[in-house]
């Protein structure tokens, strides 16, 4: 699917400067940051901390609190992780640190 | 014999079958094989079986029923036990895979000292026994209820299947087999909700419809003397539910049976995907519960609402047998419902029963009766051959060789990890006919240990190169001495006498305080110690990255 990323990613650059490393890093750690905020809104501040004030709002009979407690925060911790892994799947082909066996094809 | 016993027997027996022909097909000789699948168990495959692994007896079979019973508050197994995913898949999965070695306790010898392994392995075995003696209770009772037989004849026919299985195929066996498992659990589960929510809302989709009937359930449990289902923390204060929920998440991240799944993919890329297969799977399960939690609370009130003792419909006897329903001797029609038997209602309803007795109470017929026997084994057998593959490669893999005998051949290895194996699944059978008295508790306290150990040490390890070994040894032991000191302050366990909860602090909630101090205990000793050497900073290094940067494409 990528071949042509893997052909343009040798970097001949000089004897290897690890900027390319804190930067990956970096990325991978803000991406964690947002993602676990979401993590910790919808499921500690929607499903518990705010639970009473949301279950005023009721949609299709659920009180919203309720549902983000026992629905919507799952949903949502599945949609995070997916977003993860595709994420880093992205970065992990910038920086060319993807795992690929001999052909070039992902692990 | 019933219609419903004949059925169980079939749906068990094909059940059985099949995993079995699944354990001679991945039999393995080689340690590799044995403790991490060879590393090639492709990621959607690996989801599902730490779906099975994960969803036990507890999950199956008791947790519908409490959150029937606990309403709103139950949200806390509900969110605590999926959003342990979470970080799991962002903190741990990805690094420790890269790492890539057999166990748990062997990342935290590499990363810090020898010692600190020790005292990891010994954590390992201690969280895993606690966790596997309630899954071979749980399976004992299935027997007993659907085929007749006693619940040490339960507990040992479960207990025999598991050992051919797990000591033929090792991890690749039981990864194998938990994925037949995951399917059996999981249509076992939503065949029947997918009827009732049809029944009852005339849409098979429970997650979305069973929001009409809380208004009507909410009038109905108010009548019968219970909360209702809607209203927060009616159960436990609010920072109890903060609390337990972040415990739960914490102790999840950080159970070692859970984290050992994610060695035995092919890759980094494997290990995450991984984690969203798992938590995809286990989503199907989790937000069916609380839909089958409330609409067969809702059936069973409306099935016995003011109706007179003499006609009580025919599930209610079925299940008096087992002594897990009871009618009060001095009703003569029922008019208040409870889960609780001292409260004096006229119905009592154990938590236990409501998913095992579901498609009785609804009135769907027997083969569906059958076909939940037969989830409720899988769902027991998964995780307690999952936990005991965590024992086994402990004190063979952690304990023997390193302490006992450094050099091993393969097969002396594997040999002795198939001894460990064997007496692992003696004793646990031995727990499970004799179970220690509070079974739930016990299961706390595993939660308890694995937040406040496993975990604050596993992510600082990657994430904080400074931390250290002296640092982890004493993080870990304040952790674990907090935690179990507060659970044996407000349990009766252990002989001791029960206290009122600080704060109103369960001792269920009590593992997210002790990762803190373990967190907090880690930093500062690391901080006024010497930090580790340049091999260790390399390694944690290394780890963060999922594979050298290419230079050249072309590998011989």
């Amino acid at each position: 699917m990528t071949d042509s990323v893997r052909e343009s990613s040798p970097d001949p650059g000089p004897p290897p400067a690890n900027g390319w490393r804190q930067e990956y890093w970096k990325k991978n750690l803000r991406l964690m940051v947002v993602l676990l905020s979401i993590w910790f809104v919808v499921s500690f501040v929607c499903g518990i901390l705010l639970i009473e004030q949301l279950n005023n709002i009721v949609v299709f009979g659920f009180p919203l609190g309720l549902w983000f407690a026992q629905q919507g925060s799952i949903y949502t911790f599945i949609i995070l992780i997916l977003v993860y892994t595709l994420r880093m799947d992205r970065l992990d082909d910038e920086y060319g640190v993807a795992e690929r066996d001999g052909e070039g094809n992902r692990l | 014999m019933s219609e419903i016993q004949v059925w169980s027997l079939v749906f068990v027996g094909i059940s059985f079958a099949i995993y079995l022909t699944i354990a001679w097909r991945s039999r393995v000789k080689e340690t590799k094989g044995f403790y991490v699948a060879g590393q090639g168990i492709p990621a959607v495959a690996n989801g599902a079986a730490v779906a099975a692994d994960w969803m036990s007896a507890a999950s199956f079979i008791s947790m519908a029923g409490l959150i029937a019973f606990m309403g709103s508050d139950g949200s806390v197994y509900l969110m605590g036990w999926t959003g342990g995913y979470v970080l799991l898949a962002l903190l741990l999965a990805p690094y420790l895979r890269k790492w890539g070695k057999f166990t748990v306790p062997e990342f935290v010898g590499d990363r810090y000292s020898e010692y600190v392994r020790l005292i990891a392995a010994v954590a390992a075995i201690i969280v895993s026994f606690t966790y596997v003696v309630g899954q071979m209770r749980g399976g004992g009772i299935v027997f007993s209820r659907f085929l007749n037989l006693s619940i040490e004849g339960g507990v040992a026919v479960a207990a025999a299947i598991i050992f051919l299985y797990a000591v033929l195929g090792g991890m690749k066996g039981i990864t194998w087999t938990q994925v037949a498992q995951y399917t059996v659990m999981i249509v076992a589960y939503l065949i029947p909700a997918w009827t009732i929510a049809q029944k009852m809302t005339g849409f098979p989709v429970p997650q979305v419809t069973f929001g009409q009937i809380l208004a009507e359930l909410d009038a109905l449990s108010e009548k019968f003397g219970l909360a209702q289902y809607t209203e927060a923390f009616a159960a436990r204060p609010q920072i109890d539910v903060f609390l337990v929920t972040m415990s739960l998440m914490i102790g999840t991240a950080g159970l070692p049976h859970v984290i050992i799944r994610f060695y035995t993919t092919k890759s980094v890329r494997g290990a995450r995907f991984s984690a969203f297969w798992a938590l995809f799977f286990i989503g199907l399960l989790y937000t069916t519960a609380p839909a089958v939690g409330a609409f067969t609370k809702l059936n069973l009130m409306q099935s016995v609402d003011g109706v007179a003792v003499a006609s009580l419909p025919a599930w209610v006897n079925n299940w008096a047998a087992t002594g897990l329903v009871t009618v009060s001797d001095s009703a003569s029609t029922i008019g208040t419902l409870s889960n609780d038997p001292e409260s004096g209602a006229d119905l009592i309803v154990n938590n236990d029963i409501l998913v095992l007795a579901t498609p009785e109470i609804a009135g769907l017929p027997a083969p569906i009766v059958g076909l939940v026997a037969a989830g409720g084994l899988a769902a027991a057998m998964s995780t307690a051959a999952g936990l005991l593959l965590v024992i086994s490669s402990s004190v063979s893999h952690d304990l023997y060789f390193r302490v006992v005998k450094k050099e091993a051949s393969e097969s002396r290895r594997l040999l002795v990890g198939r001894i460990a194996m064997g007496l692992a699944v003696v004793v646990a059978i031995y727990g499970g006919i004799n179970p220690p008295a509070y079974v739930a508790q016990v299961v706390a306290f595993a939660f308890g240990l694995a937040a406040s150990t496993f975990f604050p040490i596993l992510v600082l390890g990657i994430f904080w190169k400074r931390a250290n070994a002296i640092g982890a040894a004493s993080g870990m032991i304040s952790g674990l001495v907090f935690t179990a000191s507060y659970m044996i302050y407000t349990l009766d366990v252990f002989g001791t006498s029960e206290h009122e909860h600080i704060l109103g602090i369960s001792p269920e909630g009590i593992g997210a305080i002790g990762a803190l101090v373990n967190i907090i205990v880690t930093v500062v000793v690391s901080r006024l110690t010497a930090p580790p050497s340049e091999h260790v900073q390399e390694m944690v290094e290394g780890i963060r990255y999922p594979a050298a940067r290419k230079q050249v494409t072309a590998d011989e």
